[in-house]
């Protein structure tokens, strides 16, 4: 593990606005003080590197927040540094989150020549009207102007879409997620719309102003978009997340196949070594905490055998190719990482596999919390 | 000790929430038994559990000293009773140490079945009733119906009734006056020998067991030794005093006088309510003749959802018996719920109070089977036994069905007391619930109906169906009458092909069917879908009455999942399993507790 090649996250934590569905860490500010961010960013950066001296870096992740917000120096400053603490393999993956709004969409080029080489954007829809009903500063043209833009600066794009909006049928879905695989990406994640504790829409919806897609019909879409991807060829390798065969996001992999990641900037969680490490997540707070200690940490805590082998194991089934349920207790250090009994009862239902391997079915992937609260050990 | 003369002893009694307990506070407010800091709203509604429902359920005394208009001081007894039919039996202690009545209507709400009820309670015991007319300050108030109610209904005569608002004060004054001008003085000999009756007990962790007493003759005091002549106990008296509601330590208590004692006991079940205490030294000769004993009549078992708690619930149990003698409980086993307590209670709130002190107030998880009532079967011999009579507190040891001879059940006696308008939908439902009417008289705008049911179509949602149907208008009261013939089955309820000994019931076979369709459809919303489909039914013997079907969870899948989310699924993951190891399992299944006691709730359709 301390030999493995490291994965770094860097949290930007501003938005133009805050989108009624969201639950990220995304605070929005009249004025950020850029430079005053970069040596802040820089320093917590600093500070994991020296607990972690001697690895090799292979992906580096900008998210947000709204990180195509960030001036494209600091960006380039944090990558220069980052590659000056570990070294670089030769192929590290580079992404940055990038809001489809003309202004950012101006700032790609500048990104490019700062080495970020994946772009990751937040389409979410090419119907003007949904994307009013999710607040999006932008209109669906704009998105598909960005697009352009995002795919003559660098090699690897992908975007998001967010579907089974209220009210959304198959056939609208179809048509959509149809375009969608005709843009030429490698890469999709098509989210479903989750309704989340704490956001406007969890509100409107308790208000009754709108109801979310059922059950029944969430599930339907659900099965649509799998069959639709696979034919053509960028099936789903994990629940939401869709690539070309050797596309797929190798920094989020990271995190599925659970290995160790460094994790700055505010809200940003890590692992690192068996620990856990969550940095302040209000933007003030992270500030003056790095100011005075040199870094944004707000807790860090070892994580037990067990607590360690369910959160392996909530990660890791989410990938298509599922886990080696042996050598993950094995290498976590835990006797055994599921339930086995339980395991066999839902093999019977036919919601997983398990031989080496275990994995979900189709329909199985529909049910995956619940089947985790089943089995996990 | 005070004068005779200068003594009044007094209940408060009403139907419930007609405002006895927000009267008590104001009562102590005027003759100054709390300052204004230390009041709150209903202050002798002590226990969390009554103040959080806002409804009395043990009775309460304090003593009052107010000046009354001729100058002179009074030492007035008051006692605070509950308004609820499970609680009736506290009214009955304290009427039997009083003298006299205030009896509380709602200017609002008008006579009520409790309102009836606790009149006729007190008119048995010769009590001077003084009518008071409540909540004069609502826009619905009507005082002078209320007034011709209490003529026509009770017969008793309202042209002096006070008319009161416990909330803004009008009246207070008024009502005390009238306890004085009306309700005598006790009688009593302070030169014969002690004669006291035991009114309550009750367990207080500092005190011990503490004891309410209604001197009739003679004095008693501290060092004194007494004897309980019922319980033939002897015991040394070392606290005397009253309530204020603030504890007050007193040299004695003279005839006609109301207070508490304490006598080094330990254990409540030591003191029997209504037994008659005197001294070792001089006794009485004749004792008091004493309550009549409390019966549970509604019986349901209670099992912890960890088996590890047993030891946990049955000393949870034997310390709310210490404050609560009216509770029994037995220890039960059960093939699908393991080790728990079959207990008695007085009623469904009783039930549902017992049940909540257990969840809050000692943190214990419990599965509450279907409550029963206690039914009689004649059972015939066989090879090893003689023939014989059995009483049958739970329908999980329903006997082979071949041996049985016959069955009997409980009648009650109902009073229903309803505005016109919901006669019909009542009669219905007492109809329904296979009742035989035995009266019905109008008297102004409502009607009083009388009905004989079995108890077993009472226990389980009938009061909340009159409730619904009535608007909340409708009141209720009830007495035992002895045990009828029936013809009675078990009915068993099975999830995902297996029966759940906590849901079966014994019912009358006519409503079986419809009864099993309701607990199926009950169900089918109780319990969560799972990952695979779940049968649920209701059978007799072998039979299949009624059927519903939960379809398989179709998604449930968490959509964007970031590095930082691990933690946070993780904790999701460990919440659920933690609520998982809550619910029981049956064939797989997990059914989570509440269903257990909502399933026999019927819906409104029904
Ligand atoms: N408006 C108005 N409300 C009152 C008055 N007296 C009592 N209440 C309200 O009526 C409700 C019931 O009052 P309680 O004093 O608890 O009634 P209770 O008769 O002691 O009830 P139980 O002990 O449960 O039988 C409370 O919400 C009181 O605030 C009054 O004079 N006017
Ligand atoms: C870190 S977020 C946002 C990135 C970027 N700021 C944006 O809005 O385009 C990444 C993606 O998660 C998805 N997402 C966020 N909240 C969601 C929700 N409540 N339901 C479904 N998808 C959601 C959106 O598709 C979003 O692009
Ligand atoms: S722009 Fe992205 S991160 Fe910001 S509020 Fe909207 S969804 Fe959240
Ligand atoms: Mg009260």
């Amino acid at each position: 593990m301390s030999g493995d090649p490291l994965a770094l996250y860097v949290h930007w934590p501003f938005c133009v606005q805050k989108c009624p569905y969201c639950d990220f860490n995304s605070h929005v500010r009249e004025e950020v003080d850029q430079a005053e961010w970069r040596e802040a960013l820089l320093a917590d950066l600093a500070h994991e590197a020296r607990l972690l001296p001697g690895r090799r870096l292979h992906s580096i992740f900008f998210g947000g927040g709204t990180p195509s917000l960030m001036d494209p120096a600091t960006v380039a400053a944090l990558i220069d540094a980052a590659t000056g603490h570990w070294p670089a393999e030769s192929d590290i993956e580079i992404t940055l989150e990038a809001n489809p709004n003309s202004a950012e969409a101006r700032r790609f080029d500048e990104l490019a020549r700062a080495e970020v080489n994946r772009i990751s954007l937040g389409l979410q829809s090419f119907d003007d009207e949904a994307l009013h009903f999710l607040g999006r500063a932008h209109s669906a043209s704009e998105g598909l102007a960005a697009l352009d833009a995002a795919q003559r600066a660098v090699p690897r794009v992908s975007f998001d879409l967010i579907y089974a909006l209220p009210g959304d049928t198959r056939q609208a879905w179809e048509k959509s997620l149809g375009r969608a695989l005709s843009l030429g990406t490698e890469h999709l994640s098509l989210y479903q719309l989750t309704i989340e504790p704490g956001t406007r829409f969890e509100t409107m919806v308790r208000k009754g102003d709108f109801t979310p897609l059922g059950e029944e019909e969430s599930a339907e879409l659900f099965e649509l978009t799998q069959a639709m991807t696979e034919e053509a060829g960028l099936p789903a390798y994990e629940i939401s997340n869709h690539a070309r065969l050797g596309a797929e996001s190798r920094h989020n992999r990271t995190y599925w196949h659970y290995h160790d990641y460094a994790g700055i900037g505010p809200g940003a969680h890590g692992r690192r070594l068996g620990q856990r490490t969550m940095r302040h997540r209000k933007p003030e707070n992270f500030l003056s905490a790095v100011q005075r200690n040199g870094h944004g940490i707000v807790e860090e805590a070892p994580l037990s055998p067990l607590e360690a082998a369910h959160e392996a194991l909530v990660m890791g089934l989410r990938l298509d190719e599922g886990i080696e349920p042996d050598a993950l207790a094995r290498r976590i250090g835990v006797e055994k990482i599921v339930d086995e009994e339980a395991v066999a009862r839902i093999e019977r239902l036919g919601l997983l596999t398990r031989d080496e391997r275990l994995r979900l079915t189709r329909p199985g992937k529909l049910l995956l919390d619940r089947v985790l609260a089943e089995i996990a050990a | 000790m005070t004068d005779l003369s200068r003594i009044r002893n007094f209940s408060i009694i009403a139907h419930i929430d007609h405002g006895k307990s927000t009267l008590a506070d104001r009562l102590i407010q005027l003759t100054g038994g709390l300052t204004e800091r230390e009041m709150k709203a209903q202050v002798l509604d002590n226990m969390e559990i009554e103040q959080e429902r806002g409804i009395t359920i043990k009775s309460q005394t304090v003593r009052l000293n107010w000046q009354a208009a001729d100058g002179e001081t009074y030492e007035l007894n008051l006692m605070d009773t509950p308004g609820h039919v499970d609680f009736a039996y506290e009214v009955s202690r304290s009427l039997a140490a009083c003298e006299g009545a205030l009896l509380v209507v709602d200017a609002a709400q008008g006579v009520e079945a409790q309102t009836l009820a606790n009149v006729y309670q007190s008119i048995e015991h010769d009590h001077e009733i003084v009518p008071v007319i409540n909540k004069i300050d609502l826009p619905a108030a009507d005082p002078d119906k209320v007034k011709l109610e209490i003529e026509e209904v009770i017969g008793l005569d309202a042209e002096h009734a006070v008319e009161a608002s416990a909330k803004t004060g009008i009246g207070i004054e008024e009502i005390l006056q009238a306890i004085v001008d009306r309700i005598p003085p006790p009688t009593g000999d302070r030169e014969k020998p002690l004669k006291a009756m035991l009114v309550d007990s009750w367990y207080d962790p500092y005190l011990g067991v503490v004891i309410l007493v209604r001197v009739q003759d003679g004095v008693l005091k501290r060092g004194q030794q007494i004897k309980f002549m019922q319980a033939g106990t002897q015991h040394l008296v070392d606290r005397v005093g009253c309530f204020t509601p603030k504890r007050v330590e007193l040299d004695e208590l003279g005839p006609g006088e109301i207070g508490f004692i304490t006598a080094q006991i330990k254990e409540v079940s030591q003191t029997a309510v209504g037994d008659t205490i005197t001294t070792v030294k001089n006794p009485t000769e004749k004792p008091l003749p004493g309550f009549k004993e409390v019966q549970p009549v509604v019986f349901c078992g209670l099992f912890p959802v960890d088996a590890a708690d047993f030891e946990k619930l049955r000393e949870s149990l034997y310390k709310l018996r210490l404050n609560d003698a009216s509770f029994s409980f037995e220890m039960e086993t059960s093939a699908a719920l393991g080790f728990g307590f079959r207990c008695g209670f007085l009623g469904l709130l009783h039930l549902e109070i017992i049940q909540e002190r257990l969840t809050r107030e000692y943190d214990l998880d419990l599965i509450t089977t279907a409550p029963s009532v206690v039914y009689r079967m004649d059972l015939a011999h066989t090879k090893n036994e003689d023939a014989k009579t059995i009483e049958l507190h739970n329908p999980a040891d329903m006997p082979d069905v071949n041996r049985i001879i016959s069955i009997e059940e409980p009648w009650i006696k109902a009073t229903i007391y309803t505005p016109d308008e919901y006669l019909g939908g009542i009669l219905k439902l007492c109809q329904d619930r296979r009742g035989i009417q035995k009266e019905l008289t109008y008297v102004g705008g409502r009607a009083q109906v009388v009905y004989e049911l079995p108890l077993n179509e009472v226990v389980f949602d009938f009061y909340d169906r009159l409730k619904s149907i009535s608007k909340g208008y409708a009141s209720f009261d009830y007495e035992q009458i002895g045990y009828r013939e029936g013809d009675l089955v078990k009915m068993s309820i099975l999830v995902n092909e297996e029966p759940v000994d906590a849901l079966s019931m014994i019912v009358h076979r006519g409503t079986a069917e419809e009864r099993g369709r309701g607990m199926c459809e009950r169900l089918k919303e109780l319990i969560p879908r799972h990952l695979f489909k779940i049968p649920i039914q209701a059978a007799i013997g072998g039979k299949i009455i009624a059927r519903e079907t939960i379809s398989a969870m179709r998604k449930d899948v968490t959509a964007k999942c970031y590095g930082g989310d691990a933690t946070r699924k993780r904790k999701l993951l460990e919440k659920q399993k933690k609520g998982k190891a809550k619910m029981r399992e049956y064939g797989n299944v997990s059914i989570p507790q509440e269903a257990f006691i909502a399933a026999l709730k019927m819906g409104d359709d029904n």
